[in-house]
């Protein structure tokens, strides 16, 4: 979905020239990088700063570009996009010293303390024989690393990541997605205004670009898109020996328990609206994908959702629309199957005029259809129902592992299980997409839903090398580390492998074997 | 199996090496604007990538198809069953894990005499070498996990803004699945137990695939892992390149491998297909910057102790982490020289005491390296080659030229180059010049010279004052960055990289802001302004109409 990697433009001369630009741009990236310049503590802050100037000062644009693209409200951009970034990129400009300083591994003085007041079985890591000696993990930028983003947040999905790269003190490349071409224009224009034009870059084009790119050693690459291309994507990598962090998209299916309360109904299916209909018209790799709820519990559910969308979408652009013809044909397709559209109990209109689909909603259309196979990425909304909502466990099991599992209940028991049974990439409950704009907890997948998590201090480490700096003195020299051996060596070993430096000091004053 | 050849430490005295002007050939680097082109560890170039470096003896044609089919169907039966036992739900409990560490720890005490045997049949290895790098560092690092797998598992809290109240989140560990793992034949055991330990920790089930270059230490893990841990959920599959290829066919949650850059790119390449996560462990040049100690003589002794250690007595140099060549000030030649010769021979009074070479393709690759005349001609020290038993004798050599194999290439060996600079701050330069290494060692009392490395250079880890000792030290990682590969493990970092931390975020239905939901207007905006400022006073001034 995201850029495609297909085949090389036809014509070559054209790519050529485009091939080189982009080479002489990496090196150019290298060598800025190699200076020094964007390692600097103030650099990186100046970035960040310039990244919320950008935001605050280009914020009509912003909306503009965006509601070109997707047809995204205003309401939803600043809620989905802007808001969120400026929040993010504060939060790390706050927290960013903090995660830059070296982190104290072991001690040798605190070290010598705890082996003295504790056995030494019971104190972590910590090898006395290794006195004096002090280990820290210092984390240091990777060097030139590439992000590709996608349509779906043209903007949210490009900054965020651009935000921990910057932080962490590497030089970037940008590829924002040809499919949201008003954005892409709007940061490349933008971005060189507000930050080091020298080491970060945006580089605009499809498929043929993105394959260029991909020629060239990176020492990073963050892909958010579809499972093909990041195949494709880390293939490319592989020459290079090019870690990858892959963020695709899957199924994230929503569990609804029967809630008692009246009011716990409205409040979840508010929150269900909210993670389907209002998050880019359900294209986002975290909206909910499809519901599961217990049979007799779904009537209740579907009404109180008709009459939640139409208090929601009273207005028209309250919802964004289908991003080009190409998707709104493979929504289409997935209604033209009789099956399903025999399951249609709400919605179901389409305008290819305005690439808008109704908020649509399925009762068990047939799990086997393409519509319960593919991830929608769009606003229909299959509801599938369950004996017992304990068994949608069963049914989520043999599916690859989600982005997100979201599930509506109050039943502790449920929750533990949900957690435990299940494999996916975060696990919201009572709330959906909202975990997104969590800073402290991980944003990635698992499984074919990708690997590589980012946010808050979790970006930082995905463009960082967490470099081990162990420093010893010359006080201490045990010579049984050392050939010629002799049994009594060995001896001395096997006490300091256990830590049992009783032992060992008696073994080096030879009362002991 | 001792060597029976007398391998007395020869000291040659090649004058010309010695009055080569060193400064000559290393300003030729400084000038070069960009990295060495990396080749990779095995020399040899005429033999179809994956057999090769997986070091395939090529089988008759009959009997290799037939091996063939047969391992395709195995194998899948072999991923399958690990599948069903980690699908069983078994592995993840804590009481699972403890048992397969203590298993691993009762197989390492009861099995330590064979352990011993096959690493000497294999690379002749002295046992003592043999406990302190392999068997004695995997029961330490077994038994801190068993102490800490529990503290490991537990969901850690995170903070949650107060505008999500009520709400609670955390960061919880789960197992990934059923993972893969590639060792290495220089370190056979540690390589292959050492990850073992982190991904039964993590609650994985795991296939682990020794290396068939160490076919005794394969042998015995494949012998024995299934007598002292859970048959059904860790599994030894021993075979060559081929083995590894057909693995590759199969879909697993995580792949460590530990060997050569051209396989790792391979092993990456075949991930790609079922978007499987990788974390390579490569090798790289490690160089170790010699700093004056001083003109303490007993500093100098220690570190140059820790020197020998580091590049002959770790496998004889046939190690990632060892030492690779040495930069020193040119003045200071004459002095680490004699040092090293002296400590040499205390060390080394008996050739058994030093491994040898793994087989006649690699002894063949490290003389290969001896024979170009220049390099040749820098020999100070040693140089003396055994066919027959594969033993390289400790081998110095003073500065051979920068664009020699010997100094492009990654060593793995025996032999030593030392490299001068005018200064020793120039080293900087001359490492920053070259791939990122897994390590960088430096021996300095200068504490701006430690700084400047350390800001200066990229690796993997930067050690001072010694040598491939921070391997033994489990809180910090272990792992390359760049050409030495990515993703880092040993204690906690190897329970992490078999984990996946699973964001746990849990809301209440006490409040609910609508601001969140359209229809819109600007009201909302401005309120979700607020919101993100965490500015809740202006939010509650909003929500009245009391401010815009």
């Amino acid at each position: 979905m995201a850029p495609g990697l297909g085949v090389m433009g036809e014509k070559p001369a054209a790519a050529t020239t485009k091939h080189l630009s982009l080479g002489s741009m990496a090196s150019g990236l290298r060598e800025v990088y190699e200076s020094g310049r964007t390692k600097d503590m103030e650099w990186r802050q100046s970035q960040l700063r310039g990244l919320i100037s950008l935001l605050t000062d280009k914020e009509e644009e912003i909306f503009d570009v965006l509601h070109e693209d997707l047809g995204k409200h205003r309401g939803e951009s600043f809620r989905d996009e802007l808001g969120i970034l400026v929040k993010s990129v504060k939060y790390t400009l706050q927290n960013l010293k903090k995660w830059a300083a070296p982190e104290k591994a072991i001690n040798s003085c605190s070290l010598l303390l705890q082996h003295l007041l504790h056995h030494a079985h019971h104190s972590a890591e910590a090898p006395l024989v290794a006195f004096p000696a002090t280990a820290m993990v210092v984390p240091e930028p990777l060097g030139v690393v590439l992000i590709f983003s996608c349509w779906n947040f043209p903007l949210g999905l490009a900054l965020e990541p651009l935000s921990g790269a910057l932080a962490a003190g590497n030089a970037v490349v940008l590829k924002p997605s040809e499919l949201a071409p008003s954005t892409a224009a709007f940061l490349a224009a933008n971005i060189p205004k507000y930050l080091d034009s020298r080491a970060v870059k945006v580089v605009l084009g499809g498929p043929n670009v993105g394959e260029e790119l991909m020629e060239h050693r990176w020492d990073k690459l963050l892909f958010t898109g579809s499972e093909r291309v990041g195949r494709i994507i880390m293939t490319k990598a592989a020459k290079h020996l090019t870690p990858v962090a892959l963020e695709l998209g899957s199924k994230c299916p929503c569990i609804v328990d029967w809630l008692d309360g009246k009011r716990d109904r409205q409040v979840a299916v508010n929150r269900i609206i909210g993670a389907k209909w209002s998050t880019c018209a359900g294209q986002a790799c975290i909206a909910i994908d499809h519901i599961l709820v217990e049979e007799n519990f779904a009537p209740i559910l579907i009404e109180l959702m008709k009459s939640t969308l139409k208090r929601f979408m009273a207005k028209p652009g309250g919802m964004a629309r289908i991003l080009n013809e190409k998707h709104f044909q493979r929504l289409s397709a997935y209604l033209e199957d009789t099956k399903v559209a025999a399951s249609v109990v709400h919605g179901g209109c389409i305008d290819p005029k305005t690439l808008t689909i109704e908020p649509t909603i399925l009762l068990n259309p047939p799990v086997d259809s393409d519509v319960m196979t593919e991830e929608i990425f769009g606003p229909i909304l299959p509801i599938i129902t369950v004996k017992k909502i304990e068994d949608s466990i069963a049914f989520l099991k043999p599916k690859p592992k989600p982005l997100a599992i979201y599930a509506f209940t109050t039943n502790e028991s449920l929750k533990r299980r949900i957690v435990e049974e299940t494999s996916s990439g975060s696990v919201t409950f009572n709330d959906a997409v909202v975990q997104y704009a969590l800073e402290s907890v991980p944003f990635g997948g698992v499984g074919h839903s990708g690997f590589g998590q980012y946010h808050g201090k979790y970006s930082f480490e995905l463009f960082s090398n967490k470099k081990a700096v162990f420093r010893r003195s010359f006080l201490i020299e045990f010579m049984f580390r050392y050939p010629p051996w002799d049994d009594s060596k060995i001896g001395t070993l096997r006490h300091v492998f256990s830590y049992s430096y009783i032992l060992l000091f008696l073994t080096l004053l030879g009362l002991r074997r | 199996m001792p060597s029976c050849v007398d391998h007395r430490l020869r000291a040659r005295q090649l004058p010309d090496a010695i009055n080569r002007p060193p400064g000559a050939k290393l300003s030729s680097v400084e000038q070069s604007p960009c990295c060495l082109p990396y080749t990779e560890l095995s020399g040899v170039r005429s033999v179809e990538h994956w057999s090769m470096a997986m070091g395939r003896v090529a089988p008759s044609v009959d009997e290799g198809t037939g091996e063939q089919r047969q391992g395709v169907v195995g194998l899948g039966e072999t991923v399958g069953e690990l599948r069903a036992a980690y699908e069983s739900g078994g592995t993840r409990s804590l009481a699972w894990r403890q048992a397969q560490l203590r298993g691993l720890l009762r197989l390492l005490a009861e099995e330590e005499v064979a352990a011993f045997r096959a690493l000497r049949e294999d690379l002749g290895k002295h046992h003592a070498e043999a406990y302190r790098d392999e068997i004695g560092m995997l029961v330490k690092s077994a038994n801190a996990a068993l102490r800490e797998v529990e503290k490991w598992m537990a969901p850690e809290k995170v903070w949650v803004p107060l505008i999500a109240f009520p709400a609670r989140a955390r960061v919880e560990p789960e197992p990934l699945g059923v993972v893969l793992v590639f060792a290495c034949w220089n370190v056979p055991l540690g390589l292959s137990l050492e990850p073992l330990v982190g991904a039964v920790a993590a609650g994985n089930a795991v296939a682990l695939k020794p290396s068939e270059l160490a076919p005794a230490t394969a042998r015995f893990l494949g012998d024995n892992i299934g007598k002292y841990m859970d048959a059904a959920a860790v599994k030894v599959i021993q075979g060559g390149a081929e083995v590894g290829e057909q693995l590759m066919e199969h879909r697993w949650d995580k792949v460590l491998f530990t060997g050569s850059p051209r396989i790792a790119r391979v092993v990456m390449a075949a991930a790609a297909k079922h978007l499987t996560p990788v974390a390579l462990e490569l090798g790289g040049k490690c160089p170790c910057i010699f700093d004056t100690m001083g003109g303490s003589a007993r500093d100098l002794q220690t570190a140059v102790n820790r020197v020998v250690g580091a590049k002959w007595s770790s496998c004889a140099g046939q190690a990632c982490l060892a030492i690779d060549y040495v930069l020193v000030e040119e003045r200071f030649v004459p002095v680490l020289i004699k040092a090293l010769k002296s400590t040499l021979k205390r060390f080394f009074t008996d050739s058994d005491h030093m491994a040898r070479i793994v087989n006649a393709r690699h002894f063949q690759r490290l003389r290969g390296l001896l024979q170009d005349p220049s390099v040749a001609a820098s020999v100070l020290l040693g140089g003396t080659l055994d066919t027959k038993n594969l033993y390289i004798e400790p081998t110095i050599l003073l500065n051979p030229p920068l664009d020699s194999a010997i100094m492009t290439e990654e060593i793995f060996g025996p032999l030593l180059p030392i490299i001068t600079v005018k200064k020793i701050e120039d080293s900087v330069a001359f490492v920053r010049a070259r791939p990122r290494p897994l390590a960088v060692y430096a021996f300095t009392k200068n504490a701006a010279l430690r700084r400047r490395i350390v800001d200066e250079t990229s690796s993997g880890s930067v050690t001072f004052n010694d040598a491939v000792v921070q391997y033994g030290i489990d809180s910090l990682p272990f792992g390359g960055v760049g050409e030495s590969g990515f993703g880092q493990y040993h204690g906690k970092y190897s329970f992490e990289m078999f984990s996946h931390k699973k964001a746990v975020l849990t809301r209440g239905y006490l409040i609910e802001l609508t601001a969140r939901y359209p229809p819109w207007d600007d009201s909302k905006i401005s309120m979700m302004r607020q919101l993100y400022r965490y500015n809740y006073v202006g939010f509650v001034l909003t929500f009245l109409g009391l401010k815009k």
